[in-house]
């Protein structure tokens, strides 16, 4: 299934883009999507860390996802 | 402000022109809004569970900021002043870590995302 990624912070510098689309296996989970993001774009594994958000809620590894949800990278925050 | 507050606590956030001893030229910030918006009132009703608050506020602009600028606010109305100093601390400080905001510091020579690498 195809899932859009959102990219903000370094995490766009890294992408090149706002958004990036990963082909990903049926219930593939948010820890296969950093898998094959990595794979792609290994600058993501000099950062201190990273979350994955899915329909704007931080998501663990195992979460299963679905074609239609809103998936971001976060870069570590620094608001304030 | 209302007749039953004791204590306002104001914490106003400013941009300053040095990080680290290096001059900064302005900072420029990006938020993934919808999200930043729904950790923010995570985060106010937290400090409503835990503290007396009256009113709350949680203000954060985006964009490029020039020195002396203001990208945050967060104000706290309690009864007593122990409260309100209390829960306005626990919020810009739980703001710093999980509301996706970044925030970009622009240098002479280049510029940093604060925060990104270890």
């Amino acid at each position: 299934m195809k899932v859009n990624v959102l990219a903000f912070g370094i995490a766009k510098d890294i992408f090149g883009s706002s958004s990036v689309s990963v082909e990903l296996p049926e219930y593939g989970t948010t820890g296969k999507l950093k898998q094959l993001l990595e794979e792609s774009y290994p600058r993501l594994k000099k950062l201190a860390s990273y979350m994955v958000a899915v329909n704007n809620e931080y998501a663990s590894d195992e979460s299963v996802l679905a074609a239609n949800n809103e998936v971001a990278i976060i870069p570590p925050v620094s608001g304030g | 402000m209302s007749p039953q507050s004791g204590g306002i606590d104001v914490f106003i956030g400013t941009v300053r022109d040095a990080t680290k001893g290096k001059a900064v030229i302005k900072l420029e910030f990006e938020a993934y809004v919808p999200m930043a918006l729904k950790e923010m009132e995570k985060i106010a009703r937290e400090a409503f569970y835990k503290w007396p608050v009256q009113k709350l506020l949680i203000h954060h602009r985006v964009g490029v900021l020039q020195i002396g600028e203001v990208p945050v606010i967060i104000a706290v109305s309690c009864a007593h002043r122990d409260a309100a100093f209390e829960a306005c601390r626990y919020v810009i400080d739980k703001l710093k870590q999980t509301v996706p905001i970044w925030k970009k510091e622009i240098f002479e020579d280049g510029e940093v995302w604060v925060a990104a690498h270890p």
